[in-house]
């Protein structure tokens, strides 16, 4: 029954993989742009002068890079490159691969997602249990409004302002980049407390923004939880409160949080894009933001396809062991 | 009139959320009464001033009046989320009904459908298709881009409480009596999901702008209209922050803030409407 329930959920990981190549290969073809040609004329400008040969020009370029051939046949091409992780060269910065580009950008966002995501899952998801237990301290009570309003608003407006505030007005950290100018990066102690500084700024506002919706989450899980009849029972066989709060209620109640957590990885990613952006921090989405300014669109759809297998990857990985998480779902087809 | 205003005493998400959108819609009238809109364009008034008499937001880089690009540009915006979450909605309710209602097949493969398409980030594909298309945008393109993935999650909620209402007794009353399906649909359904289809409708709007802004801040809107997402983006591509231009990137700032927070509270408000159960436990 496992390896069934295994192989359907990775059946559809392989569906979305699928889907997304195909929708890289054929979206920019359906607007007909012609990439070749749109070099050559524009290189012709550059020149001051267009030449007559341009239209042998083009179809000489397009016999060498294979988009002569039927689109079936350049389909199959494309598919089976993909499959292979190989996303050709980038326009803008030949001759350096996309794959490249990737590893290079990869370690900086993972590492602040990474830690931003587990980072406000975790506070957001203990804050929002207390929020719903009546013994928890008065005080916590007036967190939950400005938390509320602060997930209301956009990752990179609110890293607009902190950044004008803790950066520019009061220069305390950091406005801009990954590292210090001039700093070689290297394992040192010196190098790992410049990039820590300055994945401050981009972290807070990840932080400040995502746990509202952790906190709202897991208060709403935990209040339906409290009113089970196991955890009335659990009271009044005189377990202490801390073992009520976290046994039977936080353990039931953080499970819907879970499966969230998967979903909120992908948006959070694409959310993100614009706060590496905004603070020109060398991971995938200043990456991305380049290339879209760069028209270097084998980078584009090299990001765009890696972080969607990225995601469908850890949407499967959760499948799996979700199950081990919660017993009372089984691998069995609901 | 009064047991309205009693209502919004009890409700104060609702009172906020109208009162900051209101606030919004009153700016833009008699900003547009005050202010000549043609100086939103670039070159019509002088370059980078702070805020002052004549220009009390300031002026930008390429001499647009600040506070005439905000009259123009909030209803611009707006729009852009207007007619995307509506499409979105619309499709979604539509998908839903067809779904939920006829089960089967249909409901199996649009339910898959929506499935697969919200664990693919959103934002990543609206880019792939905002690069696709060549030339300037236009803002009613940008609205139809944001609308193409805007159905998929109304299609998945809507779907779900459409499932629990056809349980009712009333339905299976209509059906005996001999109704048609889409008569069910719409006259018995419809009308118990309206609440309920606001909150989603608000939702998506909020959702539709949010998506909107990104685009237009990586470079991938209407370059030529001055929406409050291609302010932001003329924002950084001058390095405003850094230069100490800060009047050019509080007014949108202020703008979007509020129309998000306004959009936040409305929701809330509304899902207080739709969802009564939610009063015991807030």
């Amino acid at each position: 029954m496992q390896a069934a329930y295994i192989a359907r959920r990775f059946g559809v990981f392989l569906l979305i993989v699928w889907l997304a190549a195909t929708l890289n290969f054929f979206l920019p073809r359906l607007s007909g742009q012609d990439p070749v040609r749109a070099k050559l004329l524009e290189q012709a400008q550059l020149g001051g002068y267009v030449q007559g040969g341009i239209e042998e020009m083009t179809r000489e370029y397009e016999r060498r890079f294979g988009l002569d051939k039927p689109l079936w046949r350049q389909y199959v091409t494309y598919l089976r490159d993909v499959s292979r992780l190989d996303f050709n060269y980038s326009i803008a910065n030949y001759p350096r691969t996309v794959n490249e580009l990737i590893a290079d950008a990869l370690p900086w966002t993972v590492g602040l997602l990474g830690t931003t995501t587990l980072l406000s899952f975790g506070i957001g998801t203990l804050l929002g249990a207390l929020l719903a237990w009546p013994r928890a301290p008065h005080w916590m009570r007036w967190l939950m409004p400005p938390l509320w309003a602060l997930h209301a608003i956009p990752f990179f407006l609110l890293g607009l302002i902190l950044t004008y505030l803790l950066a520019f007005r009061l220069p305390l950290l950091p406005i801009f980049g990954g590292y210090s100018a001039g700093a070689v990066p290297a394992l040192t102690w010196h190098f790992t407390w410049d990039v820590f500084q300055h994945a401050l700024l981009p972290a807070l506002s990840i932080i400040l923004v995502s746990t509202g919706g952790w906190a709202l989450g897991m208060r709403g899980m935990m209040v339906t939880t409290m009113g089970e009849d196991y955890v009335l029972f659990a009271e009044a066989k005189g377990l202490k409160a801390p073992t009520v709060f976290m046994r039977y209620c936080v353990r039931n109640a953080v499970l819907p949080q879970i499966t969230a957590l998967a979903l909120a990885l992908g948006q959070v990613l694409s959310g993100a894009v614009l706060v590496e952006v905004i603070f020109g921090y060398p991971g995938i989405g200043t990456l991305l933001y380049q290339a879209i300014r760069e028209n270097d669109h084998f980078v584009i759809q090299g990001i765009v396809f890696t972080v969607i297998v990225a995601l469908g990857f850890t949407t499967f990985v959760l499948d799996v062991i979700y199950p081990w998480l919660d017993p009372r779902i089984s691998y069995r087809r609901v | 009139m009064r047991a309205v205003f009693r209502y919004i005493r009890r409700n104060p998400s609702l009172a906020l959320g109208i009162a900051l959108l209101a606030m919004l819609v009153l700016f833009v009238l008699i900003g547009s009464l005050m202010v000549d809109i043609e100086n939103a364009r670039p070159l019509s008034v002088p370059a980078l001033r702070p805020p002052s008499a004549d220009y009390p937001f300031g002026t930008d880089r390429q001499g647009r009046d600040l506070l005439a690009v905000m009259v123009a540009g909030t209803p611009l915006t707006l729009r852009i989320g207007f007619v995307a979450g509506f499409i979105g909605v619309g499709l979604g309710t539509v998908l839903a009904f067809i779904a939920a209602y006829y089960r089967g097949v249909i409901d199996t493969v649009i339910r898959a459908i929506a499935d697969i398409g919200l664990t693919v980030p959103g934002l990543l594909v609206l880019i792939i298709i905002a690069v696709s298309i060549k030339g300037t945008l236009t803002v009613n393109q940008m609205a139809i881009i944001v609308a193409s993935l805007a159905w998929l999650y109304p299609t998945r909620t809507i779907r779900a409480q459409v499932l629990s209402l056809r349980e009712r007794g009333y339905v299976e009353m209509a059906q005996l009596s001999g109704m048609s399906g889409p008569g069910i649909i719409f006259f018995e359904l419809m009308p118990n999901l309206l609440p309920y289809l606001a909150a989603t409708l608000v939702n998506a709007v909020s959702a539709a702008i949010l998506a909107s802004i990104y685009l237009e801040v990586l470079g991938l809107g209407p370059i030529d209209s001055p929406t409050l997402g291609m302010t932001l983006y003329w924002v950084y591509f001058n390095a405003a922050m850094i230069n100490g231009w800060w009047w050019w990137w509080t007014a949108p700032t202020v703008i979007i803030l509020t129309v998000f927070l306004g959009m936040f509270f409305l929701t809330v408000g509304l899902d207080e409407i739709a969802n009564p159960r939610l009063r015991q436990s807030a």
